[in-house]
């Protein structure tokens, strides 16, 4: 390193960082330079990246590429522990904290205080940590089991934890997704604090009111690629989304004017959960594709779930073909003719273990039983042949193990069986999700054939073009809300990425 | 504040269901609380108490150890390997004996932490092989400590002068305490804590778990040695045919206790209490003269309960 470099060396300064997984690249030449003393917004959609650059960091994952620099000093990252000393602390997305443990006792796990070498020392150890808390203006009971917390207030134990490392940087993974209005105040006098020109703050958001509240500059990365940063002062939400979603979708490859059937099939009307949803309703009609899109934790699933009675509803009534109903179980949503086709499809989908044949039939099981209780074995061979020739399902035969199989067709495992119990609402969450580009579009094919033959389909889907691509109407929810529902025709990216960023102002008080 | 009120509240539920039974049989039948019998029934709970003491910790980490019992068989085995066959002095036998142990959950722990094998597994194989070994080193006859006559007093011999109060149960005790210290007070307890908590968050919160969980089961095989000796003291000889079965009794006192399988969650007190509440109910339907075989009725339909009740306390919560 040569020290003409160097003349205004950055806190943390990234360059030329891939990472890739079996069918993905992550991160591809990806580069970000954090300042002394700014926060710097990461913003991106989802799978932009940002996860994964979070985890380089954090010593999760190793990088296949790239140069680390700390105030101008090459470094790698061995491991987690290797990061908080070096000063990095992050602040994960998923909790983790020991529920079992108390508060201080998981703010110093790794660096417990000991009396005589030997005895651990509470005493000294809920000190420290009401030094902390006290330092922060937080006013947590140190001794208290993280399980009796709030979110919001674990998440404070988080930051805490990761402040009282002494880190030079931090780095936050939306940070404010569990927090009310006066919480999220608390986390940005925190940062502020936190802020000298020593330290810096990564700070990874979708919600654009706070990036323009708490960030200096935005870095966008799209599809695993770094893409600009912008100064926040200078910048409107337009051109940060404009970047975020970057492509653009040719009018061909939009589903053509579909001449909606009237008959509506399905009507969801006031839903709301105890956690999440609050008053959602829409209609869903025979033959149509229903594009949900929405950031992370917007409520789609969430949606899904109470839908086909997995999680309890608080209000809302649901109507199947006209009828009020209670669905108490996805057993009860099936026999009214609605699958519900999870985003896990390895494990709450297929049974991985057995074969095909076996996983077509597994929910309709008892009509394939003889009246003495032998299984038919001839009938569900005969059954299983049938749609793996309609779905075109590439399997050698009806007894190959499901694990076996590529994603795509696994997938279609699942909707043969779900078309095996005679459903006619297929609420289909990330249809695509882990499955290879090529086998994406006979996903698509497929969905539209359905469509065609009368089954009226929800899709829930993280990827903006899929979802435009696919989808006659699009709803865009938001922290629980349906915010939109748009005809395909008037929706772009940049209207549907608006309206799934539209957080209520009052924030979510629980 | 509230959820230490209620850890205490869920002990002394424990306790409380140790006195009930107690009463029970008091009442039941006059011959179960005297002095003779209590020292009995705490003789009787050494053994197994002493396994649980160490499985405690395994089943907080969220693993299991079903190796204890024959693993304890084996460790009797080579005490009398150490003090018969090959002579050496009773203290030297004794700990060495101790140690033979910890290497057996030695072994189970780098099974577990490096090799990855489910706990289930490991200590599935390891208790095959202890059964089996035992057989083979000891040529499948008990072996009897002719050359240290003082062997016997270790576990049955009283210390207190003028009482009759077996070694064995004050070394129960003792053990039990330092257990009990080291759960709550040491890096060994707290990360077995943590690691059943959320192993992965103690993995990122930069504790080396894998040389943590060998340590743990290191620290729980000493006991499985502790408890070979003591056994072997108790009955005068090696017997290396007994053993089998030790391991649920020594897992069902943990978990009638109120140690979570799930891990995260367990007490030293409890464990003692579990072991006792075990050792009661046998002693005392053995002097109401209720056959053997509904004797194991009892004890299955009582953990069942004990399970079923700790589920309810922890829907509730």
């Amino acid at each position: 390193m040569t020290p003409a470099t160097t003349t205004k060396t950055a806190l943390l300064h990234l360059s030329g960082v891939s990472k890739g997984f079996p069918g993905v690249q992550a991160l591809d030449d990806v580069r970000l330079e954090l300042r002394h003393g700014e926060v710097l917004a990461v913003v991106g959609e989802n799978g932009a990246g940002k996860s994964t650059l979070m985890k380089l960091l954090a010593g999760i994952y190793t990088p296949d590429a790239g140069t680390f620099r700390l105030n101008g000093e090459e470094f790698s990252i061995e491991g987690p522990r290797h990061a908080q000393e070096l000063g990095i602390a992050i602040i994960h997305q998923e909790f983790n904290l020991m529920p079992d443990l108390t508060v201080a006792q998981n703010i110093f796990i790794g660096r417990e205080p000991r009396s005589g070498g030997v005895f651990l020392d509470d005493r000294a150890l809920n000190r420290s940590a009401q030094e902390l808390f006290d330092r922060l203006g937080l006013t947590i009971d140190p001794a208290e089991r993280v399980e009796h917390l709030t979110v919001a207030r674990q998440q404070m134990v988080e930051i805490a934890k990761a402040l009282s490392f002494n880190a030079k940087v931090l780095i936050m993974d939306e940070p404010t997704a569990a927090l009310n209005d006066a919480e999220v105040e608390v986390l940005f006098e925190l940062i502020q604090r936190f802020r000298t020109p020593d330290t810096g703050v990564i700070y990874i958001s979708h919600r654009m009111d706070e990036l323009a509240r708490i960030s200096d500059r935005i870095t966008v990365l799209r599809d695993g690629r770094y893409i600009d940063t912008l100064e926040t002062a200078t910048s409107t939400v337009g051109e940060v989304i404009s970047l975020m979603v970057g492509r653009t979708i040719t009018g061909e490859q939009r589903p053509g004017q579909v001449q909606r059937s009237p008959d509506v099939v399905l009507s969801v009307a006031g839903l709301s959960t105890k956690k999440l949803l609050k008053n959602v309703g829409f209609e869903l009609h025979r033959g149509e594709i229903l594009g949900f899109a929405g950031l992370m934790g917007a409520g789609r699933t969430e949606l899904a779930r109470a839908i086909v009675g997995a999680d309890p509803i608080e209000s809302g009534r649901i109507t199947v073909d006209g009828r009020e109903v209670q669905i108490g179980n996805p057993a009860e949503a099936a026999r009214l003719g609605i699958g519900y086709l999870s985003e896990d499809r390895k494990r709450l989908g297929v049974v991985l273990e057995q074969d095909v044949a076996t996983n077509i039939v597994l929910s309709t099981l008892p009509a394939f039983t003889s009246k003495v209780g032998f299984m038919r074995d001839g009938a569900i061979i005969r059954t299983a042949r049938d749609f793996i020739g309609r779905l075109r399902i590439k399997t050698p035969s009806a007894n190959q193990l499901v694990k076996n199989l590529s994603g795509g067709n696994q997938q279609k495992v699942v909707i043969a069986k779900w078309l095996a119990k005679d459903c006619d609402i297929l609420i289909f969450d990330e249809p695509t999700r882990g499955i290879d580009v090529g086998a994406k579009d006979e996903i698509y094919a497929l969905l539209e054939e359905l469509a065609r033959q009368g089954k009226s389909i929800i899709m829930i889907s993280s990827e903006l073009p899929e979802v435009l691509r696919m989808s006659h109407r699009i709803a865009v929810m938001c922290e629980g809300r349906l915010n939109a529902v748009l005809d395909n025709a008037e929706a772009t990216q940049e209207i549907v990425m608006d309206y799934a960023t539209r957080f209520s102002a009052e924030g979510t008080v629980s | 504040m509230r959820s230490r009120l209620r850890g205490q509240i869920q002990q002394l539920l424990a306790f409380a269901s140790l006195i009930a039974i107690v009463v029970f049989f008091s009442v039941a039948n006059d011959r179960f609380l005297t002095w003779a019998n209590v020292t009995g029934i705490l003789l009787a709970a050494t053994v197994t108490g002493l396994l649980a003491l160490g499985t405690t910790f395994v089943i907080i980490t969220g693993g299991i150890d079903l190796s204890i019992g024959t693993g304890m068989t084996l460790s009797a085995v080579m005490t009398g390997v150490f003090l018969t066959y090959l002579g050496l002095p009773l203290w030297l036998g004794v700990i060495l004996a101790i140690l033979f142990g910890g290497l057996l959950g030695l072994i189970n722990g780098v099974n577990v932490a490096v090799l990855k094998i489910p706990p289930f597994i490991a200590t599935l194989a390891m208790m095959l092989v202890a059964a089996g070994l035992s057989l083979v080193i000891s040529g499948t006859a008990p072996i009897y400590f002719k050359e240290t006559p003082d062997f016997v007093r270790l576990a049955t011999g009283s210390l207190i002068p003028g009482i009759r109060f077996p070694n064995g149960v004050l070394i129960f005790i003792i053990v039990a305490i330092i257990a009990g210290v080291v759960l709550k007070k040491t890096l060994l307890g707290r990360y077995t804590f943590s690691i059943g908590s959320n192993e992965e968050a103690t993995e990122l919160s930069g504790v080396n778990v894998t040389k943590w969980k060998i340590a743990i089961y290191t620290f729980a095989g000493l006991f499985t040695g502790l408890a070979g000796v003591l056994l072997a003291s108790r009955l005068s000889s090696a017997q290396p045919a007994l053993g089998m079965g030790y391991e649920l009794e020594a897992i069902a006192a943990v978990v009638i206790g109120g140690t979570s399988l799930q891990g995260g969650k367990g007490s030293i007190v409890g464990t003692v209490i579990g072991a006792l509440i075990m050792a009661v109910l046998t002693n005392g339907l053995r002097i109401m003269s209720i056959p053997q075989e509904w004797q194991s009725v009892a004890v299955g339909a009582v953990i069942l309960i004990a399970v079923y009740l700790d589920i309810l306390r922890r829907k509730n919560a």
